[in-house]
């Protein structure tokens, strides 16, 4: 049941204020994706909007396609737990095929969120990711054509962080463009068209976001 | 350490090695001499690239192995440079001998350590075996919680070995991927700040001094090597006051108050662990949970390492009724780890000390969590309420 993206997103959205709790996120990607990238493209976002932040991956076999998970803790109180994350209120997912081979809801409490890269209507992810808890909600934003079409590349975690701070709230729009853009020009200083497709797909992505 | 709390706004995102790498950019030292290994490669991979583009004065050297690099470390530092160089796990055990000679030859080499298991079985993830392992090669230990404290001890350690009464070298620790990988709000000084807080090395004896030649690392047998052991003896307390001197001035700069250890809800707590690092984290999470529900727990938490502060800790400890130490390390002597054994020493004049416990944990990067820390206050709570010790010496979440 795929509905307005605008209304019913923002009808779901729980926004960062309501929370007092620390935000955790897991990122799920296979190596080559960013999910490390876009795990520290969001501390760097929130940190500059004043946040408290980490941002860390989980270290495997480092090979092209081999399974990469990444965190978040987004808090307004400083963070002091060194531990790892098992009970995430968002989960990036920027790779379907991971499933069956992950537990891709692992530990997502009542309330959580799938955020889920697919062309699919979040009531197929759901179906097709085994999603049976109702109280996890599901998200999909086809963030590989998102940025095929702005990038040129199929590197989904940029457009993801756009549907990622969606769904959670976490930051103000622009603030969080702004600062893609600021570490983005530090990379590829002698490419802007790279730096703009990717504030683009951020954009783009925030704006297409679907829930169910 | 203790804070004045600012806004994360002001503050940059960095990882451990990163904010390692931003301090050695600061500190700019005359060498650096290195070889890569995981997870202290960032270290090297970063500051090399500030030295390629000019960022730094530094002369880099690139070694082809860590023996090799600490020994290129030691000559640049005897002739009277400030050299640093950084490692992990097998890259420290391969430096080991190196090290007795960086001491003995006391030279005010500053080092960041990232923490790692060490082979075998292989692992490169954290525990503190590496460091543990070095603890009687004669330098001043530093152990970091999170990434600001890494950079926060690495320019105090400059300042430190470089000491008139120490100059003797400093290993500054800080947990392999859990904070040399892991990024948070850095609250970094400025530049200028930080190079007029370590000012210039000042070397008692350079060997490039020609008009005063001397020798370093001659033989030295029954005649006087003896003495000179007791003048690293001597160093050693000496630096234990140097530790605090440099804290004090650095808490003027940076507003970040540091101890020979920090404590966290000790002064009244009925039960409390002793734990270095990145655990010490977790486990104020858990104490403030636990404080709710009306137990009275507490941390100790060790910074220096070496010199060991005997006293203070045995002070802060001795009227709590039950402790557990935290050991990232089991030295295998059958009795506990490392820090257990020389807590545990340093109460023996008491004729009040607490019951004791040692827990061995998260060797290999096993993970601490939130329920690990937990189930150490439930056990002590038990040892409180019925004064039944049992096992002296556990293994934290581990299979049996």
């Amino acid at each position: 049941m795929s509905v307005d993206s605008a209304t019913s997103v923002q009808a779901q959205t729980e926004t960062y204020d309501d929370v007092s709790d620390v935000i955790e996120i897991r990122w799920h990607g296979r190596a080559g994706q960013g999910a490390k990238t876009g795990a520290l493209l969001v501390g760097e976002a929130a940190s500059g909007a004043g946040r408290y932040i980490q941002a860390f991956p989980e270290y495997g076999p480092e090979r092209m396609g081999a399974p990469v998970v990444a965190y978040n803790r987004i808090s307004r109180e400083p963070i002091t737990l060194h531990c790892g994350i098992e009970s995430p209120r968002y989960v990036v997912i920027l790779d379907t095929t991971l499933a069956g081979q992950i537990d891709l809801t692992a530990g997502v409490p009542d309330g959580g969120a799938l955020i889920v890269n697919a062309s699919w209507t979040p009531a197929e992810a759901r179906e097709k990711l085994g999603v049976t808890n109702p109280a996890v909600r599901v998200y999909t934003v086809d963030a590989t054509a998102i940025s095929l079409e702005h990038i040129g590349r199929p590197i989904p975690n940029t457009p993801m962080l756009g549907a990622l701070n969606r769904v959670a709230g976490l930051l103000d729009i622009d603030s969080l463009l702004e600062s893609v853009r600021k570490k983005l020009e530090q990379r590829f200083r002698n490419r802007p068209e790279v730096v703009e497709g990717n504030v683009q797909a951020v954009k783009v992505a925030y704006e297409e976001v679907q829930g169910e | 350490m203790a804070v004045q709390r600012r806004s994360p706004a002001e503050s940059v995102a960095m990882t451990g090695n990163e904010a390692v790498a931003d301090a050695m950019r600061q500190i700019n030292p005359d060498v650096v001499a290195a070889y890569p290994i995981t997870p202290a490669t960032e270290i090297v991979q970063i500051f090399s690239a500030y030295a390629a583009d000019g960022r730094v004065d530094t002369e880099m050297v690139l070694a082809e192995s860590e023996h090799s690099a600490m020994s290129a470390t030691i000559g640049a530092s005897a002739a009277g440079a400030r050299a640093m160089t950084a490692t992990s796990s097998q890259g420290l055990l391969l430096m080991h001998e190196m090290l007795y000679v960086a001491s003995g030859a006391r030279q005010p080499i500053v080092m960041p350590v990232v923490n790692r298991a060490v082979s075998a079985p292989l692992n490169i993830h954290c525990d503190h075996s590496d460091t543990m392992g070095s603890r009687d090669a004669g330098w001043i230990q530093i152990y970091s919680e999170n990434a600001q404290e890494a950079y926060d001890n690495l320019i105090q350690a400059i300042r430190i070995a470089e000491h008139p009464n120490v100059q003797l070298p400093c290993m500054v620790m800080m947990d392999g991927f859990i904070i040399s990988h892991g990024m948070e709000n850095l609250f970094t000084l400025p530049d200028e700040t930080v190079k007029e807080f370590i000012g210039e090395r000042k070397p008692l004896y350079p060997l490039l001094d020609v008009d005063n030649p001397v020798t370093f690392g001659p033989v030295d047998f029954t005649d006087f090597y003896f003495e000179h052991k007791r003048q690293q003896f001597e160093a050693m307390l000496e630096a234990k006051k140097a530790i605090l001197e440099v804290a004090a001035e650095f808490e003027k700069i940076s507003g970040h108050r540091y101890g020979l250890f920090e404590t966290y809800q000790l002064d009244d707590a009925e039960m409390a662990i002793v734990v270095m690092s990145s655990a010490a984290g977790t486990s104020r999470y858990v104490i403030d949970r636990l404080r709710r529900q009306g137990l009275k727990v507490g941390m100790l938490k060790p910074r220096v390492f070496r010199p060991f502060p005997a006293e203070e800790l045995a002070e802060a400890l001795k009227d709590i009724p039950v402790v557990a130490v935290m050991d990232r390390s089991d030295s295998f002597s059958g009795q506990g780890g490392p820090l257990f054994a020389e807590i545990r020493a340093a109460l023996y004049e008491y004729d009040k000390r607490p019951i004791m416990v040692n827990y061995i944990y998260g060797l290999g990067g096993r993970d601490v969590r939130v329920e690990s820390i937990e189930s150490v206050y439930r056990d002590l709570d038990i040892i409180r309420r019925t004064g039944v010790v049992g096992p002296r010496v556990r293994h934290l979440d581990v299979r049996e």
